[in-house]
C-alpha cells in the first residue's frame, strides 16, 4: 500500500487503517498468524515500514506480543476469530497482569463464514476474559480506535481487544491520517514487579480483584468519554448498535435515534439506559450473537432484539429493514454462483485423486485443500479446526474396527502442520494406534489459502527474507517416526498412490510429505530463492 | 442514457470469476470517485476468490455513504466480466438499472484478453460524470506501467472509440 500523507484522505481497507494507525503509534512489533479477514493488517504494517512477523500460530503470536508489552513497548497481535481460540490461554491470564506498553489484540470475525469453519462471535471473549473491547464501524474508526486502544491499554495497563468483522476489515472507506494524536511510546524498559506479572495463585487472586476494579473504572470512563456516538432522531424509534451494523442502520432507518457504541466492553450501561428511556421503541441491531441484547436485559434495560433467523450470516440494509419491520417472511435465496475449486494443475489434486481411489477415510484440515471434500474428489471426511487432522485421525484409528481403521489417513497442509500439527505427530508417536497411522503433509511451500504467506517451513520471513527453516522430514525422524517419505506426486501419480497404499497396509507410523510448490506461488518462490533478501 | 444523480448514492456491482480482475476494476472505479471528491465505500469478500469461484465487488459513491454493501434490487449498474455470472447477479439491479454485459465488447479487438475488465469500465464510464483524464489517472495509479498503453486502448474500446 502507498504511504498516506498526514491530514489527507485515502481510501483504505479497515485492515490497512489498523496498520497505518500502528505505524503512527510507533508499534514496536506486530505479530500474528494469517487468517481471513485479518491477514492484510500485518502485510500492510510491514509495507508501511513496520516490524511485522508471522508466528507459527496465534498462541505464540500472543505470547510474543505480551513479552513486547511487558518490556514496555507497544505490541499489535492480529488473528481471525478462530485464531483467538488458539490464543485464548494467554489471553485469559494476560488480562490479569499489568502491561506497560500498549497491547492491542485484533480479532477479525467472519459472520456469514465467507472463509471460515464457524461464525463464532468473539465479543463473548471480551466478557469471558475480562478485557476492554472496541468495535470500529469503518476504516476511519479502524484507524482512530487502534490509536484509542493503545491509549486505553496504557492508561489502564491492560490488553485491549479490537474486534473487527469482515466488512470492516475488507471494505475500503475514506481515512484521514492524523485525525487523532497519540503520545510517543516510552522507551522499552523492564523492572521487576512479581505480583503484577507472575500469576501464581498468591498473586493471581489479588490480580483478579484488581481486574474487576479496573473493569469498573473502564466502564465509568466509557460512560463519560468512551467513543460512543448519539445520532439524534425521532422519538418513536431508538436503535442501539455497533460495528458495521451501524452503517446498515443509518440507511435502513435514516430518521431513527441511534446510539452507536464504539466500546462494547465494559458497556456504558447508564448511557444506554438513558437513551432507551427517551424513545418509544428501543431495539438492538447487532450481527451474530445477541450479545448486547442479553447484556442490556441483564442490566434491566428494556430493549427488543432481532429475531432468531437474523442471528445467522451477515446483516445488510435489507435485513435490518426486515428486523425493524418484524418481517419473518422467507428471505430471497441468492442464486448460487460458481463455487471455488482446487486450481487446475494444483498439486493437491493428485493426492486427493489417490485418496479417493483408495477409498480412504480422510481426516482433513484447514486450507485450500479443504476443497478436497468437493467432487470429483469427495476425499475429506472430517474438518474441525487447524491441526485437527492428526488427532482426529488417531482417534478414529483407535476406535474403528481394524479393517476400517486401516483406511484412515490424516491430511494436513504445510502451514497448518507448523501451526498445530506438530503436537499431533507427538501424540502419534506417544500413543500409536494398533494398526499404525498414515499422515500426509500436503506441502505446497506457502500458506496458500490466505494469500500466499510465508511460514516457518518456508525458511522466509513475512517480508520474504531468508531465515531459519523447519525441515518437516528431519523433525519427524527426530520424533521417532520410522517411515518418512518425501515425494512429489505430480510426475508419477500412480507411484504416489502405491506409496499411500503400501503405507496403509503396514501397521506402522508413516509420514508422507507430498511436496510441490503451489502454482500461484511458484514464480515468486523461484524469485525469492534466486535472490534471497 | 441516464446520468447519475449526485444527491443519492450511486451503487455499482462488479462481478465475474476469480482471476478476471473484478477487484482491480472496483479499485479503479473507487479511485476515480475518490479523486472526484465523493464519499466512497467498496466491499467484497476475499478468501476463496482466488480459487476460480464467483467474485463480486460493491462500489458506492455519493455525498455520504453509510453501508459498504449494495442492497439487493438497488444497484444502478451491474458490470459483469464473465457471461455466466450475469444471472447469478442480476437480482442486485434496481428496476431500470443498467447491465454492462461482456458481450458489449468485441474481445478480438482487445490488446490483451486480461483487460476485458477495463474495457467494461470504459463502457460504464459513459454513464458516470467523471472526466476521461480522471479515469486515465486512476488506471495509471492502479496498474503497473507496462500495462498502461494496453489498458488505455481497452478503456477506449469500451467507450466505443
Amino acid at each position: 500500500m502507498n504511504q498516506p500523507k498526514q491530514g489527507e484522505l485515502s481510501l483504505l481497507s479497515g485492515d490497512e487503517a489498523v496498520a497505518l494507525a500502528s505505524i503512527d503509534a510507533a508499534v514496536a512489533l506486530g505479530t500474528g498468524y494469517p487468517g481471513t479477514p485479518s491477514t492484510e493488517i500485518l502485510e500492510s504494517f510491514e509495507a508501511l515500514g513496520g516490524r511485522a512477523q508471522w508466528a507459527p500460530n496465534e498462541k505464540v503470536a500472543m505470547e510474543v506480543a505480551i513479552g513486547v508489552a511487558f518490556a514496555g513497548a507497544r505490541a499489535l497481535v492480529t488473528m481471525k476469530h478462530v485464531g483467538l481460540n488458539v490464543a485464548a490461554d494467554p489471553l485469559f491470564t494476560v488480562a490479569l497482569t499489568r502491561v506497560d506498553g500498549g497491547l492491542v489484540i485484533v480479532s477479525a470475525d467472519d459472520p456469514g463464514m465467507a472463509s471460515s469453519q464457524n461464525e463464532q462471535d468473539n465479543r463473548r471473549y471480551a466478557v469471558a476474559a475480562g478485557v476492554a473491547m472496541l468495535e470500529p464501524a469503518d476504516s476511519q474508526e479502524a484507524y482512530d480506535f487502534t490509536l484509542r486502544a493503545f491509549q486505553l491499554s496504557e492508561r489502564f495497563q491492560v490488553p485491549v481487544l479490537l474486534r473487527m468483522t469482515t466488512r470492516v476489515c475488507h471494505a475500503k472507506t475514506l481515512v484521514r491520517r492524523g485525525s487523532l494524536e497519540i503520545a510517543a511510546p516510552k522507551p522499552a524498559h523492564f523492572e521487576h514487579d512479581f505480583p503484577s506479572r507472575v500469576m501464581i495463585p498468591a498473586y493471581a487472586k489479588p490480580a483478579h480483584k484488581r481486574l474487576r476494579a479496573t473493569l469498573a473504572a473502564m466502564a465509568a470512563w466509557n460512560q463519560e468519554e468512551g467513543p460512543n456516538q448519539h445520532v439524534p432522531g425521532e422519538k418513536s424509534l431508538g436503535i442501539v448498535t455497533s460495528g458495521v451494523s451501524y452503517q446498515h442502520v443509518r440507511e435502513a432507518a435514516p430518521d431513527a435515534s441511534v446510539l452507536k457504541l464504539g466500546m462494547t466492553h465494559p458497556l456504558p450501561l447508564e448511557r444506554i439506559r438513558d437513551f432507551a428511556s427517551r424513545v418509544d421503541r428501543c431495539i438492538v441491531i447487532e450481527e451474530g450473537d445477541p450479545y448486547l441484547v442479553e447484556a442490556l436485559r441483564t442490566a434491566g434495560i428494556v430493549v427488543e432484539g432481532k429475531q432468531e433467523p437474523f442471528r445467522f450470516g451477515e446483516l445488510n440494509v435489507a435485513r435490518v429493514r426486515r428486523i425493524l419491520a418484524n418481517d419473518l417472511s422467507p428471505e430471497p435465496k441468492p442464486v448460487p454462483g460458481k463455487p471455488p475449486a482446487l486450481c487446475p494443475g494444483c498439486p493437491h489434486r493428485i493426492a486427493f485423486n489417490a485418496l479417493h481411489e483408495l477409498d480412504c477415510i480422510v481426516s482433513g484440515d484447514i486450507g485450500c485443500y479443504s476443497l478436497g471434500v468437493l467432487p470429483p474428489f469427495d476425499a475429506m471426511d472430517t474438518l474441525v479446526c487447524m491441526g485437527a487432522a492428526i488427532g482426529v485421525g488417531l482417534g478414529m484409528r483407535h476406535a474403528l474396527p481394524l479393517d476400517q481403521a486401516r483406511r484412515v489417513v490424516s491430511v494436513i497442509g504445510d502451514s497448518t502442520f507448523v501451526h498445530s500439527g506438530i503436537t499431533g505427530l507427538v501424540e502419534m508417536v506417544y500413543n500409536p494406534p494398533k494398526g499404525g497411522h498414515v499422515v500426509i503433509i500436503l506441502d505446497n511451500g506457502t500458506t496458500a489459502m490466505t494469500g500466499l504467506q510465508e511460514h516457518p517451513g518456508t525458511g522466509r520471513t513475512l517480508a520474504h527474507a531468508s531465515t531459519g527453516k523447519i525441515i518437516f522430514e528431519d523433525l519427524a525422524r527426530a520424533l521417532g517416526i520410522k517411515n518418512v517419505h518425501v515425494t512429489d506426486p505430480t510426475p508419477d501419480p500412480e507411484a504416489f498412490k502405491q506409496l499411500v497404499k503400501s503405507a496403509l497396509e503396514r501397521d506402522e507410523l508413516t509420514l508422507i510429505i507430498a511436496r510441490r510448490n503451489c502454482l500461484l506461488a511458484a514464480g515468486a518462490i523461484r524469485q525469492y530463492e534466486r535472490c534471497p533478501a | 442514457m441516464s446520468m447519475i444523480k449526485t444527491n443519492k448514492p450511486t451503487n455499482v456491482v462488479i462481478a465475474g470469476l476469480g482471476g478476471q480482475g473484478v477487484i482491480k476494476a472496483s479499485d479503479i472505479l473507487a479511485d476515480v470517485a475518490v479523486a472526484s471528491g465523493l464519499d466512497v465505500k467498496k466491499s467484497e469478500l476475499h478468501g476463496m476468490s482466488q480459487r476460480g469461484g464467483s467474485v463480486s465487488s460493491d462500489v458506492r459513491f455519493g455525498q455520504r455513504i453509510f453501508s459498504p454493501m449494495v442492497t439487493e434490487g438497488e444497484a444502478d449498474f451491474l458490470l459483469v466480466v464473465a457471461a455466466d455470472q450475469i444471472e447469478v447477479n442480476r437480482s442486485v439491479l434496481a428496476p431500470g438499472g443498467v447491465l454492462i454485459d461482456p458481450a458489449q465488447i468485441d474481445i478480438t479487438q482487445l490488446s490483451t484478453p486480461k483487460s476485458l475488465n477495463v474495457a467494461l469500465l470504459g463502457a460504464l464510464s459513459k454513464y458516470l460524470p467523471f472526466a476521461d483524464e480522471a479515469w486515465r489517472a486512476a488506471l495509471v495509479r492502479n496498474l503497473p506501467e507496462k500495462l498502461h498503453e494496453a489498458n488505455f486502448k481497452s478503456f477506449d474500446l469500451g467507450q466505443g472509440r
